[in-house]
């Protein structure tokens, strides 16, 4: 397939009217954009407060928002959870190492590990929550199985308040400096899954979950 | 997917005739539209982020070698597999053969309009795999064994009542006899139907929205889950994309999803937007085991080159179709290929022939509503017209119309012989329309009669009624 | 749109008649230079003008096009304004006649300096000469107000015409759901897909009637036909006339477009 490839390349430079690659100097220009990457316009943030924000903006898209000061308060929103919507006693939670403190109820049977098909409700530990759109980031990793955000009817994301950003562009640079590279997936989720295939008519609950539900937690 | 698209004309008339699709077409019409505007009305700096998304495509267009080439690189560096088709069928060969590797049975498909445009189906069943389309519309498509009519919403033409029926027919067989006839459980009868599918998937195919320069990861943007479900679950997930897709650094898909998910369904972020990078690693818990891009050319870089690189802009919002009235009036399928609306008049002659798709360009009143709502600035209509321009040096337009248009400009350039034709003219059917003031029906105007009364013109023409005032003046 | 020369106190307008309203309905064109002298514009008519070309050039014919474009620009050479009754035959030269010379240095240049002094009408007397009423002038009506494409998207005309009809004594306008969509006439498109035109201007026509006006104005004659043709086709009433001709007081005494007794306005006195 490397013909392909050649043809293609070639056949790029040919309508850019270059025959060869790019010069030195463009390249380098080039390189600088991709090494330094820099936002471009953004927009003016909907209301001031992170959390408020991010609050607004997931509960108009269907999401449930509520907050935590620690994690015993997390634990009993859980359990109410899982009340509320009756979603019985087993909880699939992430192998995060920052909810290994988490005080689950003793009537919930708590499992570590990647979901099955056959999972309820699931517990995820987000990496950032960004304000301008409502949106937690969850990054796939030994401890937080992608799996758990796609699987579960409910899924229940925790997000420490300290990691509450303005924008997109803020969480990109904080994966930068914590990592040295992007993991396998990426999942920026905004809202419960939902289509509107059917006549546009708005169904909630689509092939993901049909529940999202983020807990700030403040102390973290 | 097969070009159908010579047969527009006719086609476009079924259509007008169809009750049922103008109902649907009417409650999508409002839907987008108005979510749209309503997106766009509370964003204060709209056509600034638009015009920092267009500035982000035309530089990377313009240096389009060095940021695939790039790409490429970060992908295999994160134990991505990158593939390169110049055709349609490079692309199915390609697939299949990554399919047949992996001793696939099954295949999850997320919406990928590239996978029609190299009719990736078709492919993959006659190869003996089995294929499931995931997202809901694309899912009705395949069991009503029809083309999408809408690049975001492929089943925006069916009714809910059609879609009870195909439920029913199809369901049956897996023990779900009863008829859903509301949207609920509609939908939830599709989440039980696909969720078997999903788990049981060996492969999982995509598209992506975008694909990064920067870090070798695609995107896809969706709302149903069903995408992720596809790139998650099955070993080996491969992603179909043009050429045209790439972006050079993360924050520039930002800002291109900024603009993206308003412009297509009114909403500031889609429920999933999802980064995939390379299979999984080592301790990862899940995760496909192989990725594979496969990069598309199918004439892109052609475009590149000449007046219609304006149109490789394009992320797909669809916000041209949703306010095209033409579209509007005759739905998707007219169209004949994947790619409908303005985008798709642009595309496909430029896909599947000048010749071939000829009416796409031509079925047009250029009223520009595409352009302004075009989150890219792509001049739709200009590049229309620069296909009706390539159609006439090329000979392919009616050699009727072609007679009559060279007959008008011969005239209009010889004003004195324009004068005494369009007197006579005026003069012949303004006394034949002097009693009703207009002609039900006339010879050689059967295009304008047939569906409505043409005025007859006053008598006299506007040239000659001032010439002789001003000589009655002196 | 406004001139950024300041205006001359009585410039010389060239009215591009347009082959539609030399053709079809001349009692625009007298209107149109009823309302520029009104402006205190003197107006010429230039005679060996004929077609701006704009059929060929979304027929994809740029040879007769530019020929066609060519003598036009030399036609209308030497006026301070150049001003059509007409959004589209307005929007070819403004928008168009340029982008047909972009690769021409010469011709370039001149279509460039034509463009600058073109003008729609109604958006000339308001947004140019700073005229927004037409003193004196009653039409008793219920009408609403159609948008051409061209004039709207090409030329910039949306407030200008409804500020000016304000004025006119009698005349209430009612916005038409989906303003801002084409009414099927497109040039060649009408004839070339008359299924689809038909499906667009019935549509109109019902946004229309659905104001509960029976009077329809526009700026542009071709979309004014097409919709007053589907009108009577429908016998729906709804009089169209060009919103010129009621501005000048003229549309009292002529038949709206299509329907009978169509005349041709009596040729006013010239200015003194």
């Amino acid at each position: 397939m490397s013909g392909a490839r050649e043809r293609i390349l070639a056949s790029v430079r040919h309508s850019l009217q270059r025959d060869e690659p790019l010069a030195e100097s463009i390249a380098a220009g080039l390189e600088a954009r991709l090494t330094e990457p820099r936002p471009n316009a953004l927009p003016a943030l909907a209301e001031e407060g992170l959390a408020a924000c991010f609050t607004t903006k997931l509960t108009a898209a269907g999401g449930r928002v509520s907050r935590a000061a620690d994690v015993v308060q997390l634990a009993i929103l859980i359990s109410a959870h899982l009340s509320e919507f009756q979603c019985g006693r087993q909880l699939l939670v992430a192998p995060d190492p920052w909810l290994n403190s988490v005080p689950w109820s003793n009537e919930l049977s708590v499992e570590r590990r990647a979901a099955t098909g056959d999972d309820r409700v699931s517990v995820a530990m987000a990496f950032a929550g960004i304000a301008e759109t409502g949106t937690a980031v969850l990054l796939s990793s030994p401890d937080n199985p992608t799996t758990l955000n796609f699987l579960p009817e409910d899924h229940i994301v925790v997000l420490p308040e300290t990691r509450l950003v303005r924008y997109l562009e803020d969480a990109w640079a904080r994966l930068r400096a914590e990592f040295d590279e992007m993991p396998r997936t990426v999942n920026l989720i905004s809202g419960p899954s939902k289509t509107a295939d059917v006549e546009q008519t708005l169904q909630v609950g689509a092939h993901g979950p049909r529940r999202l539900h983020v807990v700030l937690v403040r102390d973290a | 997917m097969k070009s159908t698209a010579h047969d527009f004309k006719a086609r476009a008339r079924r259509a007008l005739g169809d009750a049922a699709l103008r109902r649907a077409m009417a409650k999508a019409e409002g839907g987008f539209v108005a979510k749209r505007q309503a997106a766009v009305a509370a964003l204060p700096e709209w056509k600034e982020l638009c015009a920092a998304a267009r500035e982000i495509k035309e530089h990377t267009l313009q240096n389009l070698d060095f940021y695939l080439e790039r790409f490429e690189r970060q992908c295999e560096a994160r134990g991505g597999h990158v593939h390169w088709a110049e055709t349609p069928a490079e692309a199915r060969a390609i697939v299949v053969e990554i399919c047949r590797a992996a001793g696939a049975r099954r295949i999850t498909k997320g919406k990928s309009m590239v996978g029609e445009e190299i009719a990736i189906n078709g492919a993959l069943e006659e190869a003996g795999f089995e294929v499931l389309e995931t997202d809901l519309g694309e899912y009705i498509i395949q069991l009503a064994k029809e083309p999408p009519s809408h690049i975001i919403a492929p089943a925006v033409h069916k009714t809910k009542d059609q879609i009870t029926e195909l439920f029913h027919a199809h369901h049956a067989k897996l023990g779900l006899t009863e008829r859903v006839t509301e949207v609920p459980a509609i939908v939830n009868e599709a989440r039980t139907v696909l969720r078997k599918g999903f788990l049981a998937a060996d492969v999982g195919i995509t598209g992506a929205n975008f694909v990064i320069a920067e870090t070798g990861s695609t995107v896809i943007v969706t709302n149903e889950g069903n995408g992720d479900l596809t790139n998650t679950l099955p070993r080996v997930h491969i992603v179909t994309t043009g050429i045209d897709k790439v972006v050079p650094t993360l924050e520039d898909a930002n800002s291109l999803l900024r603009v993206l998910a308003r412009s297509a369904t009114g909403q500031e972020m889609s429920c999933y937007t999802t980064f995939s990078t390379g299979p999984r690693r080592a301790a990862d818990r899940d995760g496909p085991e192989e990725f594979h891009v496969v990069l598309i050319d199918n004439g892109r870089s052609r475009m590149l080159g000449n007046e219609f690189r304006p149109m490789l802009r394009c992320i797909r919002c669809g916000a041209c179709m949703n306010h095209c009235p033409v579209y509007q009036a005759v739905g998707g399928h007219a169209y004949g290929w994947v790619y409908v609306g303005p985008m798709g008049s642009v595309l496909t002659p430029l896909m599947v022939g000048l010749d071939e798709a000829r009416d796409l360009p031509n079925a047009c009143t250029l009223n520009g509503r595409c352009q302004e709502m075009c989150p890219m600035g792509i001049p739709l209509p200009e590049l229309l017209r620069d296909l009706r321009t390539r159609v006439f040096e090329e000979g392919l337009d009616p050699p009727r119309a072609r007679l009559a248009l060279r007959l008008w400009a011969y005239l209009a350039r010889r004003p004195n012989l324009y004068r005494w034709a369009t007197e006579l003219g005026v003069a012949t059917l303004g006394w034949l329309g002097r009693r009703r003031g207009r002609f039900a029906s006339l010879p050689l105007a059967g295009g304008w009669t047939r569906a409505r009364d043409l005025p007859a013109p006053a008598g006299e023409t506007f040239q000659s009624a001032w010439m002789r005032s001003r000589g009655d003046a002196r | 749109m406004t001139d950024p020369v300041p205006t001359p106190t009585r410039p010389r307008v060239a009215l591009l008649i347009t082959c539609l309203v030399d053709t079809m309905r001349p009692g625009i064109g007298f209107a149109a230079v009823k309302l520029l002298e009104a402006a205190g514009c003197e107006v010429e008519v230039p005679t060996p003008q004929t077609c701006c070309g704009q059929p060929a050039y979304n027929s994809g014919d740029a040879a007769d096009a530019r020929a066609l474009a060519r003598r036009m620009i030399e036609i209308f050479d030497g006026y301070d304004y150049v001003v059509a009754p007409s959004g589209s035959c307005g929007g070819m030269l403004k928008e168009h006649y340029p982008k047909l010379f972009a690769a021409d240095a010469q011709w370039s240049e001149r279509a460039r300096a034509l463009a600058a002094r073109t003008h729609e009408l109604m958006s000339f007397l308001v947004d140019v000469r700073g005229f927004e009423q037409v003193p004196g002038v009653r039409f008793e009506a219920r009408a609403t107000y159609h948008d051409s494409c061209a004039g709207l998207r090409e030329m910039g005309v949306r407030e200008q015409p409804r500020r000016l009809l304000a004025s006119v004594s009698g005349l209430r306008i009612e916005e038409m759901k989906d303003r801002g969509v084409c009414c099927g006439f497109g040039g060649t498109f009408c004839v070339k897909y008359p299924a689809i035109s038909e499906r667009l201007v019935s549509d109109k026509v019902a946004c229309a009637c659905g104001t509960g006006a029976d009077t329809l104005l526009g700026g542009d004659l071709g979309c004014l036909m097409n919709i007053a043709g589907r009108a009577q086709r429908e016998g729906r009433e709804l009089h169209v006339y060009h919103a010129a001709e009621v501005l000048a007081g003229m549309a009292a005494e002529v038949a709206p477009i299509g329907e009978a007794r169509a005349s041709v306005a009596p040729a006013p006195k010239p200015a003194a």
